[in-house]
């Protein structure tokens, strides 16, 4: 079944013609050009595919395209629109990725804990990572990047940047 | 990966529309959160000609506590269960267990009602529930219906959901004495684990216990054995090595790949005994703070 769904996707309303069986991340990836989400486990459980709907992190590979006609998701590519973010900033000053498949999903999620929670302690940042798995850093990197932004970090990235 | 299943999707914007669509339709499934749904379609497991997304029913959207009796709608998330005041200040163990669910990513997706129409051995509201002695609430064109909570789970992934019902909303009875509660999960790790053994339990003001185990059986279950021992008891460290000892007459753990039948056997009867202490201490007031993790 064919069905035409119309969403908003980074600030831009798109229109584009699904089959009812169309995962989102797909349709993202293939049909509209967005590629910082990534196709990792495709089941829910790695986090590599996470975006927004409606400012929520969601895993993109568990959404139907049809589910989010009227709404709006949000990828790396709709926060970054003006250049790196400054999350995105602290990754890179602490080397928080290698591969850098995890990266786009890791910076979504730590960006959905600052708009909460913009004061987090370390076990609250672990707990919001939870869902994004990384088999480079070893999280530690990313979890100070994230320290760092929100001033609890000891700052060592930027010097060693 | 797309899904090979060729299906008709529906959003109804009313729940008698959505009952009609089900109960006219021998092969309709419901879709909220879609955690659980959508990797069944991806996988085959679940052929539906027709998917009834009910995220359109705002009714179905509501926390609500009113006559002594918590309502959760069938499209309240993990998320909306964690962010509740109520369930905070009132039902801390339905916070708890909600903080224990997946990640956050699947959290803000997925349902309670969901997770117990899915209905797999390890599901975390299962034990949560049956201590809280939770009626599932269903609707159909003939009318409603309140389904004990021991009664709904009967086998796995199987409920006592009818074709052509729709499950409204959980209710809760708020407990009429002051309770203590702890959430037990052993995970391999945190995000989106499986638990391996899952215990729930509240302990009464006149020392009266509820404990409910899930993962170790094919439903959730409630350890009347041990509850009838402990039952009018003050709870102390000779009591708690006795009731360890009933375990095994009420679970039945399996091995799989999380974990081997002695492995839960084991961890059921240590998760059993901090999970007791704890409940006992928070009633007292005196307890590690909900949502801290005994394993």
């Amino acid at each position: 079944m064919k069905k035409k769904i119309t969403f908003l996707l980074n600030s831009e309303t798109r229109s584009i013609e699904v089959e009812s069986g169309d995962i989102l991340l797909d349709v993202l990836r293939d049909k509209l050009g967005i590629k910082t989400p990534k196709i990792g486990c495709d089941m829910g459980d790695c986090g590599s595919c996470t975006v927004m709907l409606d400012g929520k992190t969601v895993k993109s590979c568990l959404v139907l395209a049809l589910e989010v006609e009227g709404q709006e998701v949000t990828t790396l590519e709709g926060l970054m629109k003006d250049g790196m973010t400054p999350l995105q900033q602290t990754f890179h000053d602490f080397n928080s990725f290698q591969c850098g498949f995890c990266t786009p999903g890791m910076v979504l999620s730590a960006t959905e804990l600052i708009n909460k929670n913009p004061k987090p302690n370390r076990k609250e940042i672990q707990e919001a990572l939870s869902g994004n798995l990384c088999r480079c850093t070893g999280y530690i990197p990313i979890i100070e990047a994230v320290e760092d932004l929100i001033g609890k970090g000891k700052g060592e990235g930027k010097e060693k940047g | 990966m797309s899904i090979l299943q060729d299906f008709d999707y529906f959003k109804p914007t009313t729940i008698e529309f959505a009952i009609d669509l089900i109960s006219n339709n021998k092969n309709a499934t419901i879709l909220a959160g879609g955690t659980d749904l959508i990797v069944n379609l991806k996988e085959g497991t679940a052929t539906p000609e027709i998917v009834v997304d009910i995220k359109s029913l705002k009714d179905l959207k509501k926390i609500e506590f009113k006559d002594n009796c918590l309502i959760i709608g069938a499209l309240v998330t993990f998320t909306d269960l964690l962010e509740s005041v109520v369930i905070k200040e009132k039902f801390p163990l339905v916070w708890e267990v909600s903080k224990t669910v997946a990640s956050v990513g699947i959290r803000n997706r997925a349902t309670m009602v969901g997770n117990i129409c899915s209905a797999v051995p390890c599901l975390d509201s299962g034990p949560l529930l049956c201590v809280y002695e939770a009626d599932v609430n269903v609707r159909s064109s003939k009318g409603k219906r309140k389904i004990p909570i021991k009664d709904w789970f009967l086998g796995n992934k199987k409920t006592a959901l009818k074709h052509g019902e729709l499950v409204t909303h959980i209710s809760i009875p708020f407990p009429n004495q002051k309770t203590g509660g702890c959430y037990v999960r052993l995970g391999r790790y945190c995000g989106e684990d499986l638990a391996q053994v899952n215990v729930a339990l509240l302990a009464f003001a006149n020392n009266a216990y509820r404990i409910a185990f899930g993962a170790v059986a094919p439903t959730p279950l409630r350890a009347n054995k041990i509850e009838s021992f402990l039952n009018g008891k003050k709870i102390n460290d000779h009591l708690i090595e006795q009731a360890k000892e009933l375990i095994p007459d009420e679970i039945s753990p399996i091995t799989d790949i999380r974990a081997t039948k002695e492995y839960r056997m084991h961890m059921a009867k240590v998760m059993f005994e901090r999970g007791i202490k704890t409940a006992v201490e928070r009633l007292n007031g005196d307890g590690l703070e909900y949502g801290e993790s005994l394993v």
